[in-house]
C-alpha cells in the first residue's frame, strides 16, 4: 500500500466514521447483545441469568404467541394484496391522461402522510359502533344491524386493513413514477399491431413496472410484519389485534420480559426472511429487469 | 380514448378522492361542534347552534327527547328538577306521589294534546334549567365552534410543553440525518478507497434488520446512560447516519461528475472544502428531501416516544394525543379528540403543499432507485 492510498483510506474513513461509530454502537452490539439476551431471563434492573433455550420453548406453548403471529398473518393476508392491488388501480388512473391529475395526486397521497397516532384517533371515531360515521351511512342506507368494527373480534382486522387502505398514497407514487418509466415505444408497437388496452395492460405495462411491484411487496411484508402503531392505539376487541410487534412490545416494556421479547425479535427475523424468499421464489419469472 | 372511458375513469377517480378526502373533513367537522352534537347517533353534518325561549328569552340550548302528549311540565319548589307528569293526577299546588306526603310544585306548562304540534324538552347548555317548547320555536343555524381549538389544547394539558418538544426533536433530527447522512455519502461515493464497497455492503446489510431486534439492548444502554425519560434516545442517533438515507445520497452524489473534484484536487482544495462547497450545494434537492423525510418521520413517531418518555409533561404530540384519549374519564370527548388530531395534522399537510414537488420525487425515488 502506498502513502497515497494510506492517505486516502483514512480520509474516506473520517467520512463514513460517524456510520461506522453508529454502526457499532447502535447496530453490532444491540444485534450481539439481543443473540444472548434471547437466551436469558432479564428485566433491565437486574443482570442477565442464562436459561438456554428457555425463551424459545415457551414460546411453543404460549398461546399468545401464536394469537399475535395468526392475527399478523391474517391482517396481512386482508390488508397487503388489497393495498397493493389497490395502489396500482389508482396509479394506473391517474397516469392517464386527466385534467386536475396533480390535485388528484395530491389527495390520494395526503393520508400516508398523516401520523398514525392522528389517523387511528380519526378511524377510532368513524368506525365507532354507535356514533361513527360509518354506521350511521349503513343504518340509513337500511342496515339495521351493521358490525362493531373494532368491538367485534371478527371485524377489528378488516378494520385496521381499511385505516391502511387509506394509507396507500405512498405506494400509488411508487407505481406512477414506474408507469411513467414504461417505454412509450413498446405500447405504440403493441397498439399498432391492434393490442387491445387490457392486452397491453398485461403484456406490456405490468411486466415492465414488475421489479417495482416486487418491490412494493416487498416492503409490504417487511413493514406489515412490523406493524404497530394503528393496532396498538385503536386496540381491537379481545385481543382480536394482538399483532407480534405489540406482544414484543407488551413483554418488553410491561411485562418486563426483555429476554422473551429478543428471542420473539429474532423469530420475527427469521419470518421476515422466509417470507421474502418465498416472495422472490414465486416471483422470479415474473420479474423482468430491463436490460438486464 | 373513447367518451364512456374517459368518463368512468373520472367517475372513479373523483369518487375514490371523495373517499380519500372524507376522513379529513369528518375530522375537522366534529372539531367544529358542540360536544352534544357528537354524541347524538343521527349526525348534522354541519355542526348548528339551536335557540328557543327559556325563562323569557332566546337562548342557546341543547335540544333532548320528544315530549309526548298530553303531558304537564311542573317544577318542584326549590329544587330545579322538573318533573313530567300525565296529566289528571294533579292538582295546581300538589301532587301525591306514590308513597309519602303531597310535594309542592309548580305548574311550568301543560301541553295540550294535538297533534299537529310536536313538542321538546330543552335545556340549557349548562344544564341547569330544563323546558318543553313547541318543535316549531326551536331554532338552528350553521355555528362552527373555533373555540372548541382553544379548549382542546387546554384539554390536552401541557401542549405548549408537547409540541415544544416535538419540534425540538424535529429539528435535531433533521440537523443530525442531514449532516451525518451527507458526509458519509460522501466518503462512499466520491473518494477512493480501499474496502469501501465492502463497508457499502455492511450498511446496506443493516438496512434489513428489524426494529425489535436492537430494541431491547438500546433500551438497556440508554438505561444505563441515564438517558431514559430524557429526549436524548430519540435524536442522539440521528447524528451517527441511518443507512437508508445514506443510500439516498449516495445515488444522488454519484451523478456529478468526477472532472469537478479533479479539477477542486487540483487547485488544492482539501477533501472536507470540496464536500461542503462544491457538493453539498449541487445536491440541495436531495439534502430537502432528506430533510423533509426525517422531519415527518420525527414528527409522526410514537414507538419512540413511548418507550422512552415516562413523564407526561416530557411527551411530544403524537404521544400527547394517545394520553388524551386514553385518560379520559368515561365518555371520550370527540370534539376535543379531533381538535385536537386536526393540529397534529395540520402542519404536515401545510408542509407538504409547501414543497409538494420534493415530497414527490422524494417517494419515486425510494421507489424507482432501489
Amino acid at each position: 500500500m502506498t502513502s497515497g492510498d494510506r492517505k486516502r483510506t483514512w480520509i474516506g474513513l473520517a467520512f463514513v466514521s460517524p456510520w461506522l461509530i453508529g454502526f457499532a454502537a447502535f447496530t453490532l452490539y444491540p444485534v450481539c447483545a439481543s443473540i444472548y439476551f434471547s437466551f436469558c431471563d432479564y428485566d433491565v434492573l437486574s443482570p442477565p441469568v442464562w436459561v438456554g433455550t428457555l425463551n424459545y420453548q415457551d414460546m411453543v406453548t404460549d398461546s399468545v404467541f401464536w394469537q399475535s403471529v395468526w392475527n399478523t398473518l391474517l391482517f396481512n393476508l386482508m390488508a397487503l394484496p388489497v393495498g397493493l392491488v389497490s395502489a396500482l388501480a389508482l396509479a394506473l388512473l391517474l397516469n392517464q391522461p386527466v385534467r386536475l391529475r396533480g390535485i388528484f395526486r395530491a389527495i390520494y397521497y395526503l393520508p400516508s402522510l398523516v401520523p398514525a397516532v392522528a389517523s387511528a384517533m380519526v378511524w377510532l371515531w368513524i368506525l365507532n359502533g354507535r356514533l361513527g360515521l360509518l354506521n350511521q351511512a349503513l343504518v340509513a342506507i337500511g342496515i339495521s344491524h351493521p358490525p362493531q368494527w373494532l368491538g367485534d373480534p371478527a371485524w377489528a382486522k378488516p378494520s385496521l386493513a381499511l385505516v391502511s387502505l387509506w394509507g396507500c398514497g405512498n405506494t400509488v407514487v411508487i407505481y406512477l413514477a414506474a408507469l411513467q418509466g414504461v417505454p412509450r415505444s413498446l405500447l405504440e408497437a403493441a397498439m399498432i399491431d391492434g393490442a387491445s388496452a387490457w392486452k397491453r395492460l398485461l403484456n406490456v405495462t405490468l411486466p415492465a413496472i414488475s421489479p417495482v411491484i416486487y418491490f412494493n411487496l416487498l416492503i409490504g411484508i417487511i413493514g406489515g410484519l412490523q406493524v404497530f402503531t394503528t393496532a396498538f392505539v385503536m386496540g381491537g376487541a379481545e385481543r382480536s389485534t394482538l399483532f407480534y410487534a405489540i406482544y414484543i412490545y407488551q413483554n418488553a416494556f410491561e411485562y418486563r420480559h426483555m429476554g422473551y421479547a429478543s428471542a420473539m425479535a429474532w423469530i420475527l427475523c427469521l419470518m421476515i426472511l422466509a417470507l421474502t424468499w418465498m416472495a422472490s421464489r414465486l416471483s422470479r419469472s415474473r420479474v423482468h429487469y430491463q436490460g438486464d | 380514448m373513447r367518451i364512456t372511458a374517459k368518463f368512468s375513469i373520472y367517475l372513479v377517480l373523483v369518487a375514490g378522492a371523495a373517499m380519500f378526502i372524507l376522513p379529513f373533513a369528518w375530522m375537522v367537522l366534529t372539531a367544529l361542534k358542540p360536544l352534544n352534537q357528537t354524541l347524538r347517533q343521527s349526525h348534522l353534518w354541519l355542526p348548528r347552534r339551536f335557540e328557543a325561549p327559556l325563562e323569557g328569552r332566546v337562548q342557546e340550548v341543547w335540544p333532548g327527547a320528544a315530549v309526548t302528549e298530553p303531558s304537564v311540565w311542573a317544577r318542584e319548589q326549590g329544587a330545579a328538577q322538573p318533573v313530567a307528569l300525565p296529566e289528571g293526577s294533579i292538582r295546581d299546588d300538589a301532587w301525591q306521589p306514590a308513597t309519602g306526603a303531597p310535594l309542592p310544585i309548580v305548574i311550568l306548562k301543560r301541553i295540550p294534546a294535538s297533534a299537529a304540534s310536536p313538542w321538546r324538552e330543552i335545556s340549557d347548555l349548562k344544564g341547569l334549567s330544563r323546558d318543553v317548547v313547541p318543535e316549531a320555536s326551536v331554532r338552528s343555524r350553521i355555528v362552527f365552534r373555533w373555540e372548541n381549538f382553544p379548549s382542546a389544547v387546554h384539554a390536552m394539558r401541557h401542549f405548549s410543553r408537547y409540541l415544544a418538544n416535538t419540534l425540538i426533536l424535529c429539528v435535531l433530527n433533521v440537523i443530525g440525518t442531514v449532516l451525518s447522512s451527507a458526509a458519509v455519502a460522501y466518503g462512499f461515493s466520491r473518494l477512493e478507497w480501499r474496502g469501501r464497497d465492502r463497508l457499502f455492503g455492511l450498511l446496506l446489510g443493516t438496512m434489513m434488520i428489524p426494529f425489535p431486534v436492537v430494541m431491547v439492548p438500546l433500551y438497556g444502554l440508554f438505561r444505563w446512560l441515564g438517558w431514559v425519560g430524557t429526549l436524548q434516545p430519540l435524536w442522539v442517533g440521528s447524528f451517527f447516519a441511518s443507512a437508508f438515507n445514506v443510500f439516498l445520497l449516495r445515488q444522488f452524489f454519484r451523478t456529478i461528475p468526477k472532472d469537478l473534484s479533479e479539477a477542486a484536487r487540483i487547485d488544492g482544495c482539501g477533501e472536507f472544502r470540496i464536500f461542503w462547497q462544491i457538493i453539498l450545494p449541487l445536491c440541495r434537492p436531495a439534502l430537502v428531501v432528506v430533510a423533509l423525510f426525517t422531519f415527518l418521520g420525527a414528527w409522526n413517531d410514537f414507538l419512540g416516544p413511548l418507550i422512552y418518555l415516562t413523564d407526561e409533561k416530557d411527551f411530544t404530540l403524537a404521544l400527547g394525543l394517545q394520553a388524551m384519549k386514553t385518560s379520559e374519564s368515561g365518555a371520550t370527548e370527540w370534539h376535543y379528540l379531533m381538535a385536537a388530531s386536526t393540529l397534529v395534522i395540520l402542519p404536515v399537510i401545510t408542509l407538504f403543499f409547501v414543497a409538494q414537488r420534493s415530497f414527490i420525487e422524494g417517494i419515486a425515488l425510494t421507489g424507482t432507485k432501489a
